[in-house]
């Protein structure tokens, strides 16, 4: 078995056994449940937004190299430098260069996920780069050497005390269990560092091909300060964020807003095109713009899942998933986890390695109904199911079922069956479940079925027996 | 150029050659769809606004009250300087910043509090030190109860972020119903120059990284107030 699926059995079984882990992420998610429904009774029609907003995504994504290509004339002509990264090294190698460059020597970054996939802050720091995750999250988690547990909440899995524990350990604060003293910490602490660092680093939320600008999404004001302080700007982009025209934010910011944490509007929306451009009073001098591929490109040349390319990465399809709530975020070992995560990674770090995710959902078709964008989400994890059944065929099963058919059409064969069956189950009772149990795989989490003392045949012929 | 750029394109482009996505399951015709995006459909599907500006004023109140924004309507620029000047006695500043604008010029004209103006350029750490910056705006947003700022009517990129209390000062003509129309102010204004930063701005800055409990002033502002002159 490939390490990956065994490790997210290890990993799922320990994270479901604990129930009162599994209480908190399912009392964190609570309000998030309330606070998005009444947003969504807010618009006129929920449902005519989704269908607008899955038309545009299908738009943008089908005719990528257009959009992108705009985009990149729009931003250029501003001022900012686009670099094409087709893979995770390219773009580590471009940002490292950069930094060297100008002499940078203190790095803030903003919320990306797209630099968790690149492993961007590892190669920063192996080369003496200091880099400080600004999102109060993503610090906590940075602090923790941990990745994000969720796409866009990274620290809901930890309790305040946690994290007051943390914060004592790390920054020598007092013990404290008000979340809000806890923030005004982290606050104080990244303002020196806002003031100091000479290269912000950030994500992007959505591209605008028509204006040439990047939009961040985000609600403390981390990113505002990333891209306005420091004197380099860079930005990780994914190629498939691209929209068409600027009025598609009017239903992609409130959209992203109220399937992602069930707000009107994040806090703050904002649209850069270029660094700071003559007779501005500030912003960075330099504007760089990472676009990633990355295998995203795999991903579009599969036609049928490449609807998945339009994700706003929103994370409503990880907070309605019955797999995911009782797993968490841990389990997966992706970057991206939840239903999302087990559509793309396989196609993003390969199938083989993968597909294991894709069986693990109970194809309810909650994180399709949830998606702002209408990814089919449940339909892909069964055509990756299918698609890694086909790669790399379960011999055992295939044999077992072929045995199962043959038996089922031949009489003769079923009956000797069903004696064999008298025979061995009681034995196989003793070892149920056990590794001595040849039936381990299918007893180890289920019963198996006790055949009757007598068949329905035997009963039959014993009760009608001479009337025809 | 990088070669990046020619592998991605070709990548992309072979990806989509003769092989067509099925269409998302939507409930509209192709047509629809194209003459809807290009159009004004959201706003049949979004939340709704009233026509009238008396409608969109009390919209924002409304939505402004829910995100914990300190949304004060004042008859004149002079009761405006008034309410400032009561903020500034009860939270004890001690400096302030701002930029060049004609409102926020008569707004704080005659303020007894040194003033930090970003429009020529500052230092941060004087920007940091600052109890409160106010300024302007490009439009506000009933719909979403969003202040609209960009470089030119907010005096920079970090002046409406930087200091703990942001107060934005508006008239009653800036109200627009959502942000279709403040996309179509801006590219009014500006033509094909837009500023180099514009923000919608919703509500004070917050988190609720820890616990899921809401913060109010995580990196931004604690307190947003918006002062409207009728
Ligand atoms: S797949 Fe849909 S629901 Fe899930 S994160 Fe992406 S946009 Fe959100």
């Amino acid at each position: 078995m490939a390490t990956q699926a065994a490790d997210f059995q290890t990993l799922s079984r320990r994270y479901t056994a604990d129930k009162p882990f599994r209480a908190f992420i399912q009392k964190a998610l609570g309000g998030y449940y309330k606070k998005r429904d009444e947003n969504k009774a807010n618009f006129q029609d929920w449902q005519g937004a989704r269908d607008l907003a899955a038309e545009t995504k299908y738009e943008a994504v089908n005719h990528l190299d257009k959009y992108l290509l705009e985009f990149e004339q729009k931003i250029t002509a501003r001022g900012a430098k686009v670099f094409w990264a087709p893979n995770a090294e390219a773009a580590r190698e471009y940002i490292l260069k950069i930094a060297k460059e100008n002499g940078v020597r203190s790095i803030i970054k903003s919320k990306t996920m797209t630099s968790e996939e690149i492993h961007l802050n590892e190669a920063l720091e192996k080369e003496g780069f200091g880099v400080f995750e600004s999102d109060l999250g993503e610090y906590i988690v940075q602090l923790r050497k941990e990745a994000p547990f969720h796409l866009v909440f990274p620290a809901m899995h930890l309790t305040r005390r946690q994290i007051s524990d943390l914060f004592q350990k790390e920054l020598g604060s007092k013990a404290t269990d008000e979340p809000e003293e806890l923030t005004m910490i982290a606050r104080d602490v990244m303002r020196r560092k806002y003031c100091e660092a000479d290269m912000g680093i950030s994500g992007t939320n959505f591209a605008v091909a028509e204006t040439g600008m990047i939009s961040i999404t985000e609600n403390e004001g981390n990113a505002r300060l990333t891209t306005s302080l420091p004197r380099i700007h860079v930005a990780l982009l994914g190629i498939e964020k691209v929209l068409p025209r600027l009025e598609d934010l009017s239903l992609f910011l409130p959209m992203l807003a109220t399937a992602g944490a069930g707000q009107t509007m994040t806090c703050y929306n904002t649209m850069y095109s270029g660094p700071r451009q003559p007779g501005e009073p500030d912003g960075p001098e330099q504007m760089h713009i990472v676009l990633l591929d990355n295998r995203r490109t795999e991903l579009l040349a599969d036609a049928e899942q490449r609807d998945a390319l339009g994700c706003i990465r929103c994370g409503a399809c990880l907070n309605v998933c019955p797999i995911f709530k009782n797993v968490g975020g841990y389990s997966y070992g992706t970057t991206y986890g939840g239903p999302i995560g087990s559509v793309i990674t396989p196609h993003l770090r390969g199938l083989k390695d993968w597909k294991h995710l894709s069986a693990a959902s109970s194809l309810c078709g909650a994180c399709t109904e949830a998606c702002p964008v209408k990814i089919d989400l449940h339909h892909h994890l069964l055509q990756n199911r299918r698609n890694g059944a086909k790669a790399s065929p379960a011999v055992g099963e295939k044999v077992a079922f072929g045995g199962f058919s043959l038996m089922m059409g031949h009489p003769a064969l079923y009956r000797l069956a069903v004696v064999f069956g008298r025979i061995f189950q009681p034995l196989q009772g003793l070892v149920n479940g056990t590794i001595l149990d040849p039936l381990r795989a299918w007893t180890g989490s289920r019963n198996f079925p006790k055949l009757a003392p007598k068949s329905f045949h035997e009963q039959w012929k014993k009760e009608r027996g001479g009337r025809k | 150029m990088n070669p990046g750029r020619s592998i991605i394109l070709n990548r992309i482009r072979e990806a989509l050659r003769n092989n067509p996505a099925p269409r998302p399951h939507t409930s509209h015709s192709q047509a629809d769809a194209a003459a809807e995006t290009h159009g004004h459909a959201q706003r049949e599907w979004l939340p709704k606004v009233g026509a009238t500006l008396p409608e969109q004023i009390d919209l924002f109140a409304k939505i402004s009250e829910g995100l914990k924004t300190e949304f004060h309507r004042v008859p004149t620029i002079d009761a405006a300087h008034n309410l400032l000047k009561q903020l500034a006695a009860a939270e004890g500043w001690k400096k302030i910043a701002s930029h060049s604008h004609h409102d926020t010029d008569s707004l704080i004209q005659g303020i007894d509090l040194p003033v930090v103006r970003t429009e020529k350029g500052y230092g941060i750490d004087e920007l940091e030190s600052c109890d409160a910056g106010v300024t302007g705006c490009e439009v506000l947003v009933a719909q979403t109860g969003g202040v609209m700022v960009s470089v030119e009517s907010a005096g920079g990129r970090a002046l409406s972020v930087l200091p703990p209390h942001h107060v934005v000062i508006a008239r009653a003509s800036q109200m627009v119903p959502d942000l279709t129309a403040a996309f179509e102010h801006v590219k009014k204004r500006y033509g094909k120059n837009l500023p180099s930063f514009m923000s919608f701005i919703t509500g004070p800055s917050r988190t609720g990284d820890i616990e899921r409990i809401l913060v109010l002033g995580a990196h931004g502002p604690k307190r947003l107030t918006v002062l409207l002159i009728d």
